[in-house]
């Protein structure tokens, strides 16, 4: 019921239907029957005893969902997975978020999520990259490091008692993000993986997949290994950094806005995004030589959709 | 006037215990986290939810549950004269806070402690009955948005004009100044969680009318549900393994 809003003529809608049927004939059976919406009871046999989880309570002796999504079972434990809502962190997820607040040793970061995220001082790597106590003189210095407004990336390190989420950004690959975009797409499209980080060297280009649904595509930049060397030209790299913001090439530019083109034609189908099927838009876009702008016309769409269905088959062909 | 004719038929062509056609689109605003369209007959509303998100107030913020807020407002353009109305007239207030309070009746808020739910319910087109299209549609949109919830909630309004009951008054028959009994009922749950009536009716005629606005309602959770159902299985498919 939930109808993708792009404007369609009569062929591309019939297109973008049919290969939507595909995909809807390529999912399972057993796990179509699984979804469920609110005040649904699920059934759960009665001879053995069952945990509920998420998204579940128990009325009347029985199992009923509180939300709309997929029943998922873990050996005892029956809970309901949802897929519009909002992020639900993990400890270890790597997250972008940006900055809303810059208060006493901390700073606020929105996430997405129900409360907002906390970055402490003393869970950042200092800019000159020296492992001490935090001062008073760092804490009048935190908007050097990160300022309103500001993308930055990190990890989910504990949570808080009441509720809320720790941050923390301990190693070169976390921090400020700059000289990109941010996307945001529902966070259940982005699924958890071993590589959140991508290097895609072809385009120049960093991207970042945060569990959280907030998406970074950014140009590349190399992280600076080892310490010693950071220490004896931190000063001026300082000054370096913030003065003289080299310009980037039209071309990396460019490949930015078409792989957020990319992903954004994806979020608006639908689609997981991976980072192998995110590749595989760029390339089609590429190979059709069709202009960024292109891209978020309503031909793409169907053409992606189409591919989508294609590629699904063949794979469930190959396990089968 | 006479609002059923002799052959049973009332001012738009339905009969006395029917409804009017129901439409509901959920994702119509793409920056909300929730969001739905509901309609009732020439009944049109859109409705949006954000959250649970960071409280915006601190001061409004509340230690073990989330804090639920609720803004009705008419389009200028949804009745038939055009009229600028103030924003936070008593009319809109009343029907927020009913809104408010019924919604919050259902929603899981010990589970998202210090967070806010926005819900913005707006009116695009009247046509009689717009309190229940606003609940209904703030239903739709808060299951779309991930908001744990009791059950549904669904609303329907019934009235006693000519001495028949009606289910589900439009306009014209809303204005004839007759009762008019709005309803909202937790549908699985069977309890009711709004009861409006601004007129007199004997007892033994209000049971008549509400038991058929509580029909009205189970019809409209049965529509609702199979929406949400069909929406759930689509985002589940599209998005693949």
């Amino acid at each position: 019921m939930r109808g993708i809003e792009i404007s369609l003529n009569q062929t591309q809608k019939i297109r973008l239907q049919r290969a939507l049927q595909q995909l809807e004939s390529l999912y399972s059976k057993a796990n179509f029957n699984a979804s469920v919406t609110v005040a649904d009871t699920i059934p759960v046999s009665n001879e053995d005893t069952i945990l509920k989880g998420h998204g579940t309570s128990e009325r009347d002796g029985e199992v009923v969902a509180t939300l709309c999504g997929v029943v998922e079972r873990v050996n005892k434990l029956v809970y309901v997975r949802t897929l519009r809502a909002r992020y639900k962190p993990e400890i270890g997820d790597i997250i972008v978020g940006r900055v809303v607040e810059v208060a006493q040793k901390r700073w606020k970061l929105e996430i997405n999520f129900s409360q907002d995220a906390v970055l402490m001082l003393s869970s950042m790597n200092l800019p000159d990259g020296i492992q001490r106590r935090r001062t008073a003189v760092d804490e009048l210095n935190m908007r050097i490091i990160f300022e309103e407004n500001d993308v930055v990336c990190g990890e989910v390190r504990s949570f808080q008692n009441d509720g809320g989420i720790q941050l923390q950004a301990r190693s070169q690959k976390y921090g400020k993000l700059e000289k990109g975009q941010l996307l945001t797409i529902p966070p259940y499209l982005v699924k958890r993986q071993k590589h959140h980080f991508h290097h895609l060297e072809q385009f120049g280009v960093d991207l970042i997949l945060g569990c959280n649904g907030f998406i970074w595509v950014g140009e590349h930049v190399e992280v600076r290994e080892s310490l010693a060397e950071d220490q004896l030209n931190n000063t001026e790299q300082q000054f370096t950094k913030s003065n003289t913001t080299k310009e980037m090439p039209l071309e990396t530019r460019q490949n930015i806005c078409r792989i957020a083109n990319a992903i954004r034609v994806m979020s608006i189908l639908g689609f997981n995004v991976t980072l192998e099927v995110i590749l595989e838009t760029i390339d089609l876009s590429s190979t059709l030589n069709l202009g960024i702008d292109e891209m978020l016309g309503p031909e793409f769409h169907v053409l992606v959709a189409e591919r989508e269905a294609e590629r699904r088959t063949s794979m469930t062909k190959r396990k089968g | 006037m006479e609002f059923v004719n002799p052959e049973g038929l009332r001012l738009d062509g339905r009969r006395p215990l029917e409804m009017r056609q129901l439409r509901a689109q959920i994702g119509a605003v793409a920056k909300a986290d929730g969001s739905a369209v509901f309609e009732m007959g020439n009944t049109k509303v859109i409705a949006a939810v954000y959250g649970p998100r960071e409280v915006q107030n601190r001061s409004q913020q509340i230690n073990d549950q989330a804090l639920v807020r609720c803004e009705y407002s008419m389009a200028n353009f949804s009745t038939g004269d055009r009229r600028r109305k103030p924003k936070g007239d008593r009319r809109s207030t009343e029907i927020s806070l009913v809104i408010r309070q019924t919604m919050e009746a259902c929603i899981l808020t010990h589970l998202m402690p210090r967070s806010q739910i926005d819900i913005y319910v707006q009116v695009l087109q009247a046509d009689g009955g717009t309190r229940s299209a606003c609940i209904n549609a703030a239903t739709l949109a808060l299951a779309d948005a991930g908001i744990p919830m009791r059950d549904l909630v669904t609303s329907c309004s019934a009235g006693f004009l000519n001495t028949t009951p009606l289910l589900d008054l439009n306009y014209v028959e809303d204005s004839a100044g007759g009762p008019d009994v709005t309803v909202g009922i937790l549908p699985k749950l069977d309890k009711v969680t709004l009861l409006q009536m601004d007129a007199k009716l004997p007892i033994d005629t209000f049971e008549n009318v509400m038991q058929l606005a509580v029909e009205g309602c189970k019809a409209i959770a049965n529509y609702i549900r199979e929406v949400l159902l069909e929406n759930t299985k689509q985002l589940e498919y599209r998005r693949g393994l």
